[in-house]
């Protein structure tokens, strides 16, 4: 691999993903197009996470790389040890010794600060996308503000269902401007998106990055009479007793038994090693 | 006690392993040699050449020695490995009126200076089984005809001449380079075809087919299909004159369709264009059809609506590499989103369920 230059990318390409990115943060929630590469794994497997977080890895860098909340899925793993490979950077399971976190799906439990950037992957950056498929005319309903079909689809969605039909991907809008879609995380991590980390989004395959900037104002769409609840499976965690975090449900037996664990594999971890036994689980050693 | 799974790398580690040693296969068959994928399955090598944007029959042939025959898979490698590679410049635009044909057929007249050349061809052969091939015989010698040496002008210029078909007046602009640049839309004739020549040769084959069964109907004819070898110039700045740099093969279809006029243009044929690497005839054939069907709007033709007329969804789907990486991703963990639909469904279930249950107590009270 040491044919490849520093994280893979040329410098010119990273260059020109990372004036992408100022402008992003520039222009908070506003989707900005890019000349999105041919990345060595597949479109919709992280190409645009990759290619943003290898646009701003520096060789002083500790990276963290997270599936569905968890360090060990095997697509992170593989995004780790391409890092590993081709950036020969630090890596690490923590979330609070990373630098730089990429994500699929979910945002740590831990809360963020000012020296992390969260990189999330992106499939459909279009909050709009599954209301108009036209890119030509979502463009034109973004600059113009115009969202009223968005709030039409969640209105229609009480009245056939009596609560907003949206459990992960559920929208926003950032700093009273632009709804952007925060990529598929549940909407129990919604409320964590006003934190003091650089969030920057990649979707490599739709050629689109946005970004949040520190302490924005991120909203979670709803209505006065039906606010917007995060929610999750009501239990604690079976490991390690966490009644806070999200839970991923484990079918246990034939018989159909379950039980709810961390999704957030570094947080559930950091608690047992700190003494917290769930009803399942055992005292780390 | 339940423990989470772990040894994602491992697992990983050992799938690859498995992986390539399915893809040698039984060990007792000898192995297949780079050069044999390139001479005996060139047709394959050129769709990945051509899908994967880069003329290298080599690595093509590597390409799909390494993806064990799944063309896709193979386009993939060859793309993923083209985009590392630095860009010098651009060629000049090659001449295919210079180009030393293995095969030029026209379907529009009977003959032309360059007459018709069958070449290597499937065309009229009969679709039965070779089992001799199964014995490994030897191919009789082909006879050889003497070289044509002057160039083979096009069908659709002695249309032009003529005045008959649109003009397709020269141009220096630059065009955009879908590599580069995000795709944004109207893209442009230039960009539609970069993305066309590109595109999943059975996207393509679809769409072409579809209009021709009523969905913006074109009615197309070939005017001419080409097949052969093109010099590739290059200006190189130190010089300051274009040189040689190689040769491609590269097949190129002109379709003739017709066109009513409108009031400032009497009637004419109009174009459809194809132009593909390697021999990949039934690529550009398909794609002189889908190109004349977007070009509805400079044409002044009405929008049916049919799919090969809507640019934004063709060149939006066209693409394989992109497509199946889309599509494959849903093999991917998706559990923190399902626990959320799940999360919801019982909740909603169980509301559904608490309110049938009030409207039942309520209707038996009355």
């Amino acid at each position: 691999m040491s044919d490849y230059n520093f994280a893979y990318l040329d410098e010119q390409t990273k260059r020109m993903i990372r004036r992408a990115i100022l402008k992003a943060l520039a222009v908070p929630g506003y989707q900005v197009p890019f000349a999105s590469r041919e990345m060595p794994m597949p479109y919709g497997w992280g190409t645009g996470g990759v290619q943003v977080s290898a646009a701003t890895l520096t060789p002083d860098d500790t990276l963290k790389v997270i599936d569905q909340g968890a360090d060990d899925t095997t697509n992170a793993v593989s995004i780790r040890k391409f890092f590993e490979k081709t950036a020969g950077i630090a890596t690490t399971e923590e979330t609070k010794k990373a630098s730089i976190i990429q994500t699929r799906h979910r945002i740590p439990e831990a809360e963020l600060t000012e020296d992390q950037i969260l990189v999330y992957q992106v499939p459909i950056p279009e909050p709009l996308r599954f209301l108009e498929p036209r890119e030509t005319e979502t463009r034109k309903m973004h600059a113009l503000q115009e969202y009223g079909l968005m709030h039409v689809k969640l209105y229609e969605d009480i009245s056939q269902h009596g609560a907003i039909a949206t459990a992960y991907a559920y929208p926003v809008k950032v700093e009273g401007r632009y709804v952007m879609d925060p990529s598929p995380i549940p909407k129990f991590d919604n409320p964590k998106m006003e934190m003091p980390a650089i969030q920057l989004f990649g979707a490599g395959r739709e050629q689109r990055i946005y970004a949040v900037p520190p302490y924005t104002q991120v909203v979670s769409l709803d209505f006065e009479d039906y606010p917007f609840q995060a929610s999750k499976a009501d239990h604690p965690c079976g490991l390690c007793g966490a009644e806070d975090s999200y839970l991923d449900e484990v079918i246990l037996d034939d018989a159909g038994n379950r039980m709810f664990v961390c999704s957030d594999t570094d947080y559930c971890r950091s608690r047992r090693e700190a003494g917290q036994v769930g009803q399942l689980g055992e005292e780390a050693a | 006690m339940y423990v989470a799974v772990k040894g994602g790398e491992r697992a990983i580690e050992n799938a690859h392993t498995w992986l390539a040693e399915e893809r040698r296969g039984d060990k007792e068959v000898s192995e297949l040699s780079i050069a044999q994928i390139r001479e005996q399955l060139s047709l394959a090598v050129n769709r990945v050449m051509a899908e994967g944007s880069l003329f290298d029959p080599d690595l093509a042939a590597l390409a799909i020695k390494q993806a064990r025959g799944d063309l896709i898979e193979a386009i993939f490698l060859i793309r993923a490995y083209r985009t590392t590679l630095p860009r010098f410049g651009c060629s000049q635009p090659v001449e295919t009126g210079e180009m030393s044909c293995d095969r030029r057929i026209s379907a529009t007249f009977k003959d032309a200076p360059g007459g018709q050349v069958l070449g290597p061809t499937f065309d009229y052969t009969h679709r039965l089984l070779d089992f001799k091939l199964a014995a490994e015989g030897d191919v009789a010698e082909a006879p050889v005809a003497e070289t044509r040496t002057q160039a083979t002008p096009h069908i659709t210029g002695f249309l032009q001449g003529e005045g008959i078909i649109e003009q397709e007046p020269a141009s220096n602009a630059v065009p955009g380079d879908l590599t580069r640049e995000p795709m944004s839309f109207p893209a442009g004739r230039a960009v539609r075809l970069q993305s066309l020549t590109r595109g999943d040769e059975g996207f393509l084959l679809g769409m072409a087919y579809s209009t021709q069964r009523g969905y913006a109907r074109n009615h197309a004819f070939v005017g001419e299909l080409r097949i052969g070898t093109v010099p590739v110039e290059m200006e190189i700045p130190e010089l300051g004159f274009a040189i040689e740099i190689g040769e491609v093969e590269l097949t190129e279809c002109e379709t003739v369709n017709q066109f009513k006029g409108s009031k400032t243009v009497p009637p004419q044929f109009t174009r459809g264009y194809g132009l593909v690497f390697g021999q990949s005839e039934r690529k550009s054939i398909a794609m002189a059809l889908v190109d004349r069907a977007l070009r509805w709007e400079e044409l002044g033709e009405d929008n049916s609506g049919a799919p090969a007329q809507d640019e934004e969804f063709v060149l939006s789907h066209a693409d394989n590499i992109q497509a199946t990486g889309f599509l494959e991703h849903i093999k991917l963990p998706h559990y923190v989103d399902f626990q959320s639909e799940l999360e919801l469904v019982r909740k909603l279930r169980r509301e559904a369920a608490e309110l049938a249950e009030t409207l039942a107590a309520k209707e038996a009270a009355e």
